[in-house]
């Protein structure tokens, strides 16, 4: 199943990718005035309507490869291009999901969702009927007034995800969205994702540590090395879909590929610690 | 921001009710002991002074009386001040210290937001702010009586440069402490510069703004007396430096208390003024109130 970190195999369709990182590195200077490598020469295509996930240990740089995909981050070597053109500020077919919770506490659920269709120019009456249908899909309905603080940790995550699917992006970027959420609410809200996505059809980079959950939910997944980040190995995931989440952790296929790339993921986990455990 | 303007409130506390009434008894007996403790404290001190003068160990005349100055405040009401009418007093004195708060919040939060989102223009003008900000400005009100005359205007102006000062370190320092994260998502969102600007960086900053505005009305209501005591025509500024100058220690008693009543009343209207804005917050859990 390793296909090796030259991943020969999806040259043959560079042309269709819908995502192709090339030989990008990012620096960023520190406040004490020096350089720090993000990542290095990494490498990485994604095909239209894929689901990528990418695993590394913390501080691998895996965030940053979804601030140049998006076009909030500059590469400072390397090519970056989405559909087939180089990455010039923010492409709106672009849809970002983030860690933390990023919708607006001062707008109630109706008005967040509603958000990005008045941005891109929809008329209201149009935009708020979009709202609705979408408040529904992500089962809110009836906490249209209600402020990001009344709702619980995985209903603002609905807000975001009805949010991000209402602008109808063709490439879905998302970091570690379900991190902050306890076991049960996240593998409901992964299933909540897995549907979601099979009716938009969008191309989705997920970023995440925890393997399992890549595993469940993608067709491939890519291991970033620890510190400076490169690609280690891209992992394809033969697992049938439709997928439900809760279900797939006990598919022997599913041990099996775990094992697999948890023997590579493991080396760098150890890394990283101990690169920490140098720096304190 | 919202259109709605009737939110449920946070159904996320429900009051507690554990066995018996207790907490709510003893809650109640707490209240009624701080009252009275409070109406007693204001009887011993009033009471103190009213007799002390009585008696003579303070001086009346340079000190007041609590009679006199009630007499005042009873002369005045009834019989008007030596500029008219009391009411036309209070009147002249609140225009000016609202008209100079809301100038000076809109000139505030205008500069704020912009310095704030124009790193070139903060760099440029930042000295001569942190310059303007250490002098003392109610220096300037003989200079506004001067260029503006001993009407309305100089009060209104030096209520709005005291405003204006604290309205827009609040909103500056607002809009730098937006959440990035907001930011990129608004961005990612489609958000213009312009929509950035009006649905993300100001609602974010208004929590640093609305924080501001309690201190900037006082510091208006401080900017139209002391503009009066330089130079004016009517106000309750004027009211107190007459009475010094006719050495009325009651006079100067009743326009401060007269002072303290408008500067409460006002100050409740900000505070309503501040829940509207930060409607979209949680409540605290238990509010302090003093």
């Amino acid at each position: 199943m390793n296909e090796s970190s030259t991943i020969t195999d999806t040259v043959r369709n560079r042309t269709a990718s819908a995502i192709e990182l090339q030989d990008v590195t990012k620096r960023f200077l520190t406040p004490s005035g020096q350089a720090y490598t993000a990542i290095r020469d990494v490498t990485l295509s994604v095909a239209p309507g894929e689901f990528c996930a990418v695993v590394g240990p913390t501080g691998c740089g895996k965030s940053t490869t979804l601030g140049l995909i998006s076009g909030l981050e500059r590469p400072s070597q390397g090519s970056v291009q989405v559909m087939g053109q180089p990455v010039q500020g923010i492409d709106p077919r672009i849809g970002y999901v983030f860690q933390s919770d990023a919708v607006f506490p001062w707008k109630n659920v109706l008005n967040n969702v509603v958000t990005g269709p008045l941005f891109r120019g929809m008329p209201k009456a149009e935009a708020l009927a979009l709202a609705h249908e979408w408040i529904g899909r992500v089962g809110l309905t009836g906490f249209e007034r209600h402020y990001p603080h009344q709702l619980s940790g995985g209903m603002r995550k609905r807000v975001a995800l009805a949010q991000t699917f209402i602008n109808q992006p063709q490439i879905l970027l998302m970091d570690e969205p379900f991190s902050a959420l306890d076991v049960q609410t996240r593998t409901l809200m992964e299933d909540e994702l897995l549907s979601l996505w099979s009716s938009l059809g969008a191309c989705v980079v997920f970023v995440t540590h925890d393997l399992e959950e890549a595993i469940a939910l993608a067709d491939r997944v890519c291991v970033l090395t620890a510190g400076l980040g490169t690609v280690k190995g891209i992992y394809r995931i033969d697992l049938p879909r439709p997928r439900k989440v809760e279900e797939i952790r006990f598919e022997p296929r599913f041990v099996q590929l775990y094992h697999e790339i948890w023997e590579d993921l493991r080396n760098e986990v150890i890394l990283s610690y101990e690169r920490n455990k140098q720096r304190i | 921001m919202s259109a709605i303007s009737n939110a449920s409130n946070a159904p996320m506390s429900s009051p507690e009710s554990p066995a018996g009434p207790s907490p709510a008894v003893a809650r109640r007996r707490r209240r009624i002991v701080v009252n009275s403790l409070r109406v007693g404290l204001l009887v011993v001190i009033i009471g103190g002074w009213e007799l002390a003068t009585r008696v003579g160990i303070i001086d009346k005349f340079f000190w007041g009386q609590p009679s006199g100055i009630w007499a005042q405040l009873v002369t005045w009401a009834t019989q008007g001040t030596a500029q008219g009418p009391l009411w036309q007093q209070i009147a002249t004195t609140l225009e000016e210290t609202v008209l100079g708060f809301l100038i000076g919040v809109v000139l505030g939060v205008f500069f704020g937001v912009l310095l704030g989102r124009v790193q070139f223009l903060a760099d440029v003008l930042g000295p001569y702010i942190k310059a303007a900000n250490s002098l003392p400005r109610v220096t300037l009100a003989p200079l506004l009586a001067i260029g503006l005359g001993l009407g309305m205007q100089s009060k209104v102006a030096l209520a709005v440069i005291l405003v204006f000062f604290i309205v827009f370190f609040n909103a500056f320092q607002g809009v730098r402490e937006v959440d990035r994260h907001l930011l990129a998502n608004a961005r990612i969102l489609g958000a213009n510069q312009r929509q950035l600007t009006t649905q993300v960086i100001i609602p974010s900053a208004l929590t640093w703004i609305t924080a501001s505005l309690q201190t900037s009305f006082s510091f208006a209501l401080v900017g139209a007396v002391v503009g009066e005591f330089v130079g004016a025509i009517q106000g309750i500024g004027l009211m107190i430096q007459t009475a010094g100058a006719n050495f009325n220690a009651n006079g100067v008693f009743a326009a401060m208390v007269i002072l303290a009543v408008v500067a409460l009343v006002t100050e409740a209207l900000v505070t309503a003024l501040e829940r509207r804005l930060l409607r979209w917050r949680p409540s605290s859990v238990s509010e302090v109130t003093i």
